[in-house]
């Protein structure tokens, strides 16, 4: 019993299509928690992501019925996110509404209006052609997963490096990091501390717009109301589950990606395992990393607290 | 002289309080008019016509025959989960798993319906009580994590809400947990057994209008929660606990146990709505299902935002959320989409959050010239 167990997880470890599934599950995470992890790391929890992914993808679909073209149809979805995400900076880091509140309006709000105007519009979509990286291709195992893919996908290959140097190697960046770990003194030094929480903000949209439309274009193919279901929040519970860094948060959408795809994966070769273990392994793992490791991790230290001048 | 300068002062404040009032009224009735122009524009957009949505939504929620009691059925999870977010809110925490909650309330209480294999009264508090303990350990786990071990409660009970329906899922595909072990069940359904007649909430019929009883309880227990809030010594701490942490830890306020106990207590809530849906009738027919908790706890979330955290004033507004719910099922005839009314619910939610921010500003920024006028 437990033998062929280990066999079928064999099985499905040497197939390539494991790999594939797996890394396209997981770069759908990639996109929205790279942005999330920037505006994580400026003091600020967005849970409206998962709103702007689903915003996202369904400006691309409108945005590829409307033009045919699959870039035009990403852009009109990071446009939808930034949308999502200024709705989200402007409620919560200029009139200091509660960002959770506004977040999981923004959520429901996002979700009756997708699916009302999908309704009525019924906008008509494909999926982006396979680009195929050539000589890379071939690696054994790997290759497909990684470079035989849409070529939406390959977008994040930059965006990962990017974010990084954004981070780490801009004044901007360094200013972000200081208004999330101590919004006080970055405010005396005269940055303006919710303007950047704003532009940080901003980021988290455009990229999960962007992981909407490539979810879309690149992987789905049609739009439906479940088309997110969720993955919004797994992204941010990766960001958490990797330590507030972009290596942690990346390796965390590895790993919960590559737990979806085993669960899409292990009954095809007749051996369905806990569907539900797996479908809630981010959360609880999230939740026991945070809840054991709570002294080692670093958290930006005023992650969540609004900035109000002269309030603590 | 003084009394010149006093009686011509209280005119001033009279006049500068009525002033302020007017300006309050505008900025909401702006904020609200807003987002009904939005959400007219949306609805025009694709073609549909606002007077039929609208005449639609009435005859769904009020008009109908039958449908006051529709709507009150909905109504009593709405204002259950609303009140304990406003005891929750009220000690300073923002839970957002109402949704789990519910769910593993509701969960707990068909554990106990359909295992205990009698009926009656009796059996029928022990469900309600499964529920309450079911909804209060979910949120138990996320005041341990917040008290223990520092975790933010806002992000441990959201992520616990996706936990709660794998956990519930998982209940609903075995036999010996909640799945009904009838072997003939025609198309292996995952739901639960249907609750036996005596363990259903009674339901009154007010002039063709059937409801179960608990919309009283939920009535009651609005009064209560009020009560407790304003009067007594426990709602007074926990209130200070939520508008001053620092004063509440010098007054010697236990911020794990006040804390803890606002959480739980809205677990519990939320609890006790999921056991009042499954035993009530008007969802699910009795049964437990895979996405039993249909959104009533997020919705029950925004009453109690839209009720700006007063208990009282969350009655018409889960009365107004649930017509707004039962209302969409009319809207097919229309064909309007009936997601149309989430927009709704959600503009609405977003455009009263602006009012009070606003205020905030302005205060502060009258305040501040006013600081420095004085220098």
């Amino acid at each position: 019993m437990a033998g062929d167990f280990f066999f079928a997880v064999g099985d499905v470890l040497s197939s390539e299509t494991t790999y594939s599934s797996g890394w396209r599950l997981a770069v759908a995470l990639g996109f929205v928690a790279v942005g999330e992890w920037i505006a994580e790391r400026a003091g600020t929890i967005n849970i409206s992501v998962e709103g702007a992914m689903l915003a996202g993808a369904f400006a691309a679909a409108m945005g590829y019925d409307a033009s045919g073209s699959v870039a035009v149809g990403l852009l009109i979805g990071a446009a939808a996110g930034l949308l999502v995400g200024a709705v989200q900076a402007h409620f919560s880091h200029n009139l200091t509404a509660n960002q959770f509140v506004v977040g999981l309006t923004l959520n429901i709000l996002v979700l009756g209006l997708a699916s009302f105007l999908n309704s009525s519009l019924k906008p008509e979509t494909a999926t982006a052609h396979v680009f195929e990286v050539p000589g890379l291709v071939e690696i054994p195992l790997l290759g497909p997963a990684l470079f035989g893919q849409p070529w939406p996908l390959y977008l994040l290959y930059p965006l990962v490096p990017l974010a990084w140097w954004l981070v780490y190697r801009t004044r901007w960046g360094l200013e972000v990091r200081a208004v999330g770990e101590n919004p006080q003194a970055a405010d005396v030094s005269s940055i303006d501390v919710n303007a950047r929480r704003r532009q940080a903000v901003y980021i988290a949209g455009i990229t999960s717009g962007l992981g909407g439309g490539y979810l879309l274009l690149g992987q789905v193919g049609w739009f439906e109301d479940a088309i997110v279901g969720g993955q919004g929040f797994i992204a941010i519970a990766a960001v958490i589950f990797g330590g507030w860094t972009l290596r942690g948060a990346m390796l965390g959408c590895l790993l919960f990606g590559s737990a979806n795809s085993f669960r899409l994966s292990l009954p095809a070769v007749g051996h369905p395992l806990n569907s539900e273990l797996l479908s809630s392994l981010p959360f609880v793992l999230t939740i026991c990393v945070m809840a054991l490791f709570a002294h080692r991790t670093r958290e930006p230290q005023s992650l969540a607290r609004p900035f109000i001048r002269g309030l603590r | 002289m003084t009394g010149v300068d006093a009686g011509a002062g209280a005119g001033d404040v009279r006049y500068d309080r009525a002033r302020e009032g007017a300006t309050v009224l505008g900025i909401y009735l702006t904020s609200i008019a807003v987002a009904l122009v939005v959400a007219a524009l949306v609805l025009l957009a694709t073609g549909g016509s606002w007077t039929s949505v609208l005449s639609a939504l009435l005859d769904g929620s009020v008009r109908g025959p039958g449908r006051w009691g529709t709507t009150i059925g909905v109504a009593i999870p709405l204002l259950l989960v609303a009140l304990g977010t406003i005891v929750n809110a009220r000690a300073g925490l923002v839970n957002l798993g109402q949704e789990g909650q519910l769910f593993v309330g509701a969960a707990f209480g068909t554990y106990v319906a359909t295992h205990i294999g009698a009926g009656g009264p009796g059996v029928l508090f022990l469900i309600m009580l499964a529920g309450v303990a079911g909804g209060a350990i979910w949120a138990g786990i996320a005041a341990v994590l917040r008290y223990q071990r520092r975790m933010p409660e806002v992000l441990t009970t959201l992520l616990l809400v996706f936990v709660a329906s794998q956990a519930v899922g998982y209940g609903l595909k075995n036999k010996n947990l909640l799945l009904d072990p009838t072997p003939d069940q025609a198309n292996r359904n995952l739901i639960s057994e249907r609750l036996r007649p005596d363990t259903r909430l009674p339901r009154l019929d007010w002039f063709g209008n059937e409801f179960p009883m608990t919309a009283f309880v939920a009535l009651l227990m609005a009064v209560l929660v009020a009560l407790v809030l304003r009067w007594t010594i426990v709602g007074f701490r926990l209130q200070m606990l939520g508008r001053g942490p620092r004063t509440a830890h010098r007054a010697g306020v236990s911020e794990a146990r006040y804390g803890g106990l606002a959480l739980v207590a809205s677990g519990a809530f939320c609890g006790l709505a999921g056991a009042f849906m499954l035993a009530g009738g008007d969802f699910g027919n009795y049964r437990l299902t895979p996405n039993y908790p249909v959104n009533i706890g997020w919705e029950g979330l925004l009453v109690a935002l839209v009720a700006r955290n007063h208990p009282l004033v969350s009655i018409p507004v889960a009365f107004v959320f649930a017509g707004l719910r039962t209302g969409s099922g009319f809207l097919a005839a229309t064909g309007v989409d009936r997601d149309i009314t989430k927009v709704v619910q959600a503009l609405l939610v977003l455009a009263l959050l602006v009012p009070p921010a606003v205020l905030f500003v302005r205060n502060r920024r009258r305040a501040l010239a006013a600081a420095a006028e004085r220098v």
